[in-house]
């Protein structure tokens, strides 16, 4: 019989997706999810993940619409288009769920993480940290004679780079912030 | 407009308001004030059950049965953890349900409180929904939102626990109009282009199939119409997963009966070698998909399923069309007719000669016996002998399970009850009783093992206290018959812990409930002993001894595809030429 003009892998109820439903390999996409903040609405996002087996990466939560009580969950996931197509249509489900964005797929969006990296050294090695510090655009946000609190602003990439660039210069402590991201233009 | 009740007061109102007739429940501490609103009225009715699982389920089986939401009411800790399993059952399977569980006053949430649990961590991953109401204003509401969830798009159980405080505390009570839904509304018209797109198909197809489940019974009872108007004008065979029997009547010309691994040789078979598959309201389980890989290669898939995730989720499909099955066939049917009611005639004469030459193979016949009842026999006259009645079959989980499937017909929806997805042991007594309680002149029977009939039978004393006069048609075989089933063909014969010792005199237990207690062993005796049963006004448990070691036929072994079915024991008889391993 005549062959169906459709792509395989669409989940959405009229749009015929583009990509390949069988290939095997992974990609990470970036997902911002827009819920009610209600008491235990992360529970069931997280419960989702562990349950179904998904990846989580990255995730950060925080109400951004004060009056409507609405959180946007940032979620950084793993896999095959496949699973990520299943993760979205499982995160639509979810009844407090109101918008899922797979960013990765809207058009390139822009990611930002925040970091805090505690350094600490004397002589050499810390005026190498704050040379490098300086090269990063990290801010000194606390200092004593031996140490550095260092904040970075940037990408995950540019926050591992530095991260890396410290752990020979006496890093002793970091805290991340998980990716926020938005898409890019309007 | 709002009235200023107690929280317990608000429950009953908006059960009332919602329309609700019976809730099955427990009591304890904590729902203590919703039992004594309970008390003082007359227009609920309170079917109070010996365990909190059998209460889900009855829920279950009223719902299941009447297209209603089931209600449910439990006390916290141990009340609601009891409930769990029905939860879960009733989320596999897609059942609306609402439960309402106690909680412990808010104050004390989080203090390892007396019969404190964590209900809602509990019951997140078995519900569609669950709610803690901490403020008696709020009650209402969220009330009129859990019929909504529980009802809307693809049905399920949803919970709602009730801190004893809240019952307690005086608050503003609202209608249903009020509740704000409008966030939750799947959607349920099909895309046009897409449902156009199926209708060319329709008309081209060689080889097609209708692949139906249990949605097309949620949808309601004008969906199984419509499917019918398409099936029978079309003239597509049509195979139905266990979930689905009924939709499309077993009398029907086109029916080909179940599919799956405990389905019929000819509409596995007619899966396997189609060429266009059209699944409606089914979710390619892997009870009936069998290895995936394998999967009906050659087919042209749509699939139309209220619920977006179900798509794509193990079977890619070519043609995904998300919508409530009745909307999206009244499409269907409207774009075929106008378009001129155009099928492939040729190819189907053809697809049908073959459709009938695998039914010459008859996979259903078993070998006979004039000394013991073999348990196919037994549904065999079961259903002659009940058929043309206003029967509702429920059942237990095991082999008797699948040979209820295969033996008995359906002709019409929500006449069949059995616990698909989850598989629970102990849901088919329970699920009679409840639906009893919403057809009480109808003629209940549930088929059982008697191993999981013994998981619920506390039960008995619901029913005799509440009048429903059930009827238990166990299938015993003294033996876990499906565990004894696998292990005699994937285990060596190693029957570990699959023989039921110690059972009881079913017939003095009956009567120790008030019941009629029948036993039968001789197949000369099984009519007439099916007849007193029907006749009895009254529960009966009826003891039929049968055939221990029968294993159910036609099978595909896990992991197997469609083409290597086991039609009986005997190796050389396997479809295919596939051997167990
Ligand atoms: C609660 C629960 N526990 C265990 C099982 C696994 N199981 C499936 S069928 C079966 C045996 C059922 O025996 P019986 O009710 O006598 O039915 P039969 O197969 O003999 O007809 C078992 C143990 C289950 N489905 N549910
Ligand atoms: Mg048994």
């Amino acid at each position: 019989m005549a062959a169906l003009n459709i792509k395989k892998g669409s989940t959405s109820h009229s749009a015929y997706d583009l990509r390949d439903f069988h290939s095997d390999v992974e990609s990470s996409h970036t997902l911002a999810v827009i819920v009610d903040n209600e008491a235990g609405v992360l529970a069931r996002v997280i419960g989702l993940f562990s349950g179904r087996g998904y990846n989580i990466d990255s995730l950060t939560v925080a109400e951004v619409d004060h009056k409507g009580h609405r959180s946007r969950i940032t979620i950084v996931t793993r896999g095959t288009a496949a699973v990520i197509d299943q993760i979205k249509a499982q995160l639509g489900r979810i009844v407090p769920v109101h918008e899922v964005h797979d960013l990765t797929v809207e058009g390139q969006a822009v990611e930002r993480e925040l970091a805090l990296f505690k350094v600490a050294g004397t002589g050499e090695k810390r005026v190498e940290a704050l040379r490098l510090a300086d090269i990063f655009r990290a801010n000194v946000v606390d200092s004593t004679l031996e140490s550095f609190v260092f904040e970075v602003t940037g990408t995950p990439e540019k926050i591992d780079a530095f991260a890396e660039l410290m752990r020979p210069l006496g890093l002793i402590d970091v805290a991340r912030t998980g990716v926020a991201a938005l898409s890019r233009g309007v | 407009m709002s009235v200023q009740m107690t929280g317990a007061e608000m429950v009953v109102q908006a059960l009332k308001d919602q329309g609700v007739d019976v809730i099955f429940g427990y009591p304890g501490g904590a729902v203590l004030p919703i039992y004594d609103a309970i008390f003082q009225q007359n227009d609920i009715r309170h079917i109070l059950v010996r365990h909190e699982q059998a209460a889900v389920h009855m829920a279950e089986g009223y719902a299941r049965s009447t297209g209603k939401p089931g209600c449910v009411l439990v006390t916290s800790g141990p009340g609601a953890t009891n409930a769990v399993t029905g939860l879960t059952d009733a989320l596999m399977d897609s059942i609306p349900l609402v439960v309402f569980s106690g909680q412990v006053p808010t104050f004390m949430i989080g203090t390892d409180g007396f019969q404190e649990a964590d209900t809602i961590g509990i019951t997140r991953p078995c519900t569609k929904h669950n709610w803690l109401v901490k403020d008696a204003d709020k009650l209402a509401e969220v009330i009129h939102q859990a019929f909504h969830v529980a009802t809307s798009g693809r049905p399920g159980p949803v919970l709602v626990d009730l801190p004893k405080d809240v019952q307690f505390a005086t608050g503003a009570y609202t209608g249903p109009k009020a509740a704000r839904v409008d966030h939750y509304k799947p959607q349920v018209k099909g895309d046009i282009e897409a449902i156009t797109k199926l209708v060319e198909l329709i008309e081209n197809a060689e080889r097609p199939i209708f692949y139906t489940g249990g949605g097309v019974i949620n949808s309601g009872t004008a969906a199984s119409q419509l499917l019918r108007e398409l099936v029978d004008a079309t003239g597509f065979p049509i195979t139905s997963t266990l979930m689905g029997l009924g939709a499309y009547p077993a009398s029907g010309k086109n029916w080909m009966g179940m599919l799956g691994m405990h389905g019929l040789y000819e509409a596995n078979l007619a899966m396997h070698g189609c060429d266009l598959m059209i699944n409606i309201g089914a979710r390619f389980d892997d009870r009936i998909t069998g290895r995936v890989s394998d999967f009906s290669p050659g087919s042209t898939k749509a699939h139309i399923d209220i619920d977006a995730s179900s798509i794509n989720k193990i079977v890619p499909v070519d043609l995904p069309i998300v919508g409530d099955v009745g909307h999206v066939l009244e499409d269907i049917l409207k774009i075929w007719k106008a378009r001129g009611r155009k099928v492939n005639k040729a190819g189907l004469a053809k697809w049908w000669g073959k459709i009938d030459e695998w039914k010459k193979v008859r996979c259903l016949a078993y070998e006979g016996s004039s000394k013991v009842i073999k348990p196919q026999y037994a549904l065999e006259r079961l259903e002659a002998l009940t058929k043309g009645r206003d029967r509702y079959i429920t059942t237990e989980v095991g082999q008797h399970q699948m040979w209820a499937a295969q033996y008995l017909g359906f002709d019409a929806p929500n006449r069949w009850m059995t616990s698909g997805g989850l598989g629970t042991m102990g849901y088919g007594f329970p699920a009679s009783i409840g639906v009893q309680v919403a057809h009480p002149d109808a003629l209940v029977i549930n088929v059982a093992g008697e191993a999981s009939w013994l998981m619920n039978m506390q039960e008995m004393g619901t029913a005799t206290q509440f009048r429903t006069p059930v009827k238990q048609f166990i299938l015993n075989n003294e033996r876990l018959g499906m565990v004894r089933q696998w292990q005699d063909l994937l285990h060596g014969g190693r029957y570990s812990q699959s023989w039921s010792e110690s059972l009881p005199d079913f017939v003095k237990l009956a009567e120790s409930f008030g019941w009629k207690g029948i036993i039968c062993s001789d197949p000369k005796d099984l009519d007439d002993a099916i007849m007193e049963m029907i006749e009895h006004d009254g529960p009966v448990l009826f003891d039929c001894l049968v055939e221990k070691h029968e294993n159910c036929f036609p099978m595909i072994p896990s992991g197997k595809p469609h083409n290597e079915m086991l039609l009986s024991a005997d190796a050389a008889a396997f479809a295919g030429g596939a051997a167990l391993v």
